[in-house]
């Protein structure tokens, strides 16, 4: 026991939380960004809503969301902890600075870089996460026609909504949920938000370009056979795929 | 290349002892060689700052042909200054311009402080060292060729890990002054040897503690310590040292012994 203390009060082990906490972090928004794929469909958020009920009511996911907050906070007290310690590594700083002579702009800002990325979260989980939770979202009912699959959807006053619910009735199926689909195509309206989600999404490409392979080397893993699918993945799931696709979303509102 | 010579005007740091505080002092250096090393130079100045009666620059150098580790400037922004894969002793003026001005700083970390002038106390490493860099268990005499059952491209990783002469520009040139590099490279040395295997797992514990302990940073991999090392130790050696130390202390029965 003791030596797994040692091992995590080590600066090898201080970094290995960064790099499990942040590997963590890395699958989430995979599934993050398949999930929010159903933004760009065109059917009045029919299934982007009843997708937002699932992930938040499914109990398994509901653990992997708190582990998920976890991963963030531990990642970014890490961060500081870290960061305190190399400064203080270094209280006399040199007069002339190296710039990109001998080390990239990102892997030398991942804390400016991780800062951003923190306000975003705040900001992004204040505009969806906090309203979705306390029913300042409004509220919708789908009708699906069984007989011609005609689908229509009207908002629904608060004072009608009780819960999510699903049922049908004289041939025709009811889908009562909170509309946050709406709430997203509300929050895009808004150029400034729109620039900031961009801009996060510039700041989480340059993070993820070191921050991915970075880990792994973390780890200790740095297997040749390996080490270029972890670079690729890197570079271009990871720093270009992703990013662009969670762009995307605010841009198509903001332009539909 | 015919030889030509050059002003240069210097900043370099002075300081009197480990106590006082230092500063920048600007002195010219003129009619300087292209064909000097960069400690000949420094050599001509203090010869002419002697003759003046003021106190030489303090430098740290001995082999002056790029083995010994023990030169140690951080000239205009990167250790061993502007080429890579040399130390200071190796640099010679061609690499600079008539004219030009240099800063000179010594290695800059907590755990080596200065000692005058540009001259840093670099025995953190040597406690590093002691602390497992060797093998003590008794491993027999010479052995006879092709005995020791060793791949050739692990024994060239090996030691390719050993060439590490230990001069700290890692450190010097590492954001965190992070001793990663210096201390992967002498764990690597050993760990990837028949004769390193006896001690590997309890070596690597007891060497990153020490590190720990001397206050040096931790790897934020930006590479600046590959990119400047005189030698070109790679970066694979931290994450061997990563590799080792985590699978020593979660799963191997040896734990240090103090
Ligand atoms: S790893 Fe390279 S830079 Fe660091 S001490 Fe050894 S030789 Fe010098
Ligand atoms: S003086 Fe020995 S390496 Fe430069």
């Amino acid at each position: 026991m003791s030596s797994f203390k040692e091992a995590f009060s080590s600066t090898l082990g201080k970094k290995l939380v960064m790099s499990l906490t942040g590997l963590f972090l890395c699958t989430f928004l995979i599934v993050h960004l398949i999930g929010n794929l159903q933004l760009f469909k065109n059917d009045e958020g029919f299934a982007f809503n009843q997708y937002a009920y699932f992930m938040t009511h499914f109990g398994p996911i509901k653990i992997v969301s708190y582990l998920l907050y976890a991963s963030i906070i531990i990642h970014a007290l890490y961060a500081l902890i870290l960061t305190l310690h190399n400064k203080k590594a270094r209280p006399i700083p040199y007069d002339q600075k190296p710039g990109n002579k001998n080390a990239a702009w990102n892997s030398r800002n991942m804390g400016i870089l991780g800062t951003v990325l923190l306000v975003f979260i705040a900001t992004h989980m204040a505009n969806f996460w906090w309203k979705f939770h306390n029913d300042q979202v409004p509220y919708i009912q789908y009708e699906t026609n069984i007989e011609t699959g005609q689908i229509s959807a009207i908002e629904m006053p608060a004072e009608e909504f009780t819960d999510y619910k699903e049922f049908s009735q004289d041939g025709v199926e009811y889908v009562q949920a909170r509309d946050l689909y709406k709430q997203v195509e509300f929050a895009f309206e808004n150029p400034i938000l729109v620039a900031f989600y961009v801009l996060a999404m510039v700041a989480l490409s340059f993070h993820l370009i070191h921050g991915f392979k970075s880990a792994f080397q973390s780890l200790g893993f740095d297997n040749k056979k390996w080490i270029p699918l972890v670079k690729f993945l890197g570079i271009y799931v990871f720093g270009v795929i992703i990013p662009i696709g969670f762009a995307a979303m605010p841009l198509y509102f903001f332009f539909k | 290349m015919s030889e030509t010579t050059m002003n240069l005007t210097l900043k370099i740091w002075r300081q009197k002892n480990q106590n006082e505080k230092g500063r920048f002092v600007t002195i010219e250096a003129k009619g300087i060689s292209t064909d000097m090393s960069f400690l000949e130079m420094l050599d001509v100045v203090n010869e002419d700052l002697t003759r003046k009666g003021e106190d030489p620059i303090y430098f740290d150098h001995d082999c002056r042909e790029g083995i010994c580790g023990m030169c140690s400037l951080y000239i205009n922004g990167q250790p061993h200054g502007p080429k890579h894969g040399t130390t200071t002793c190796q640099l010679h003026m061609r690499s600079f311009h008539d004219g030009q001005t240099i800063v000179i700083e010594p290695w800059r970390a907590a755990a080596f402080p200065v000692l005058k002038d540009l001259a840093v106390d670099r025995t953190a490493f040597d406690r590093i060292q002691q602390a497992g860099g060797y093998v003590s268990v008794n491993t027999g005499g010479v052995p006879d060729a092709n005995c020791l059952p060793i791949p050739k491209v692990k024994a060239d990783e090996a030691f390719e890990s050993a060439t590490c002469i230990g001069c700290g520009a890692c450190v010097a040139a590492c954001k965190n002054a992070s001793a990663m590099l210096f201390v992967s490279a002498k764990i690597s040395q050993y760990a990837l040897l028949p004769q390193g295997q006896a001690e590997r797992w309890s070596r690597a514990q007891a060497m990153v503690e020490q590190m720990d302990a001397e206050g040096f940073g931790a790897c934020t991999v930006t590479k600046a310590c590959e990119a400047e090392c005189p030698v070109g130790i790679k970066l694979t050696n931290i994450a061997r040292m990563n590799r080792d130390y985590f699978n020593a202390k979660f799963f191997k029965e040896e734990t240090v012994h103090h």
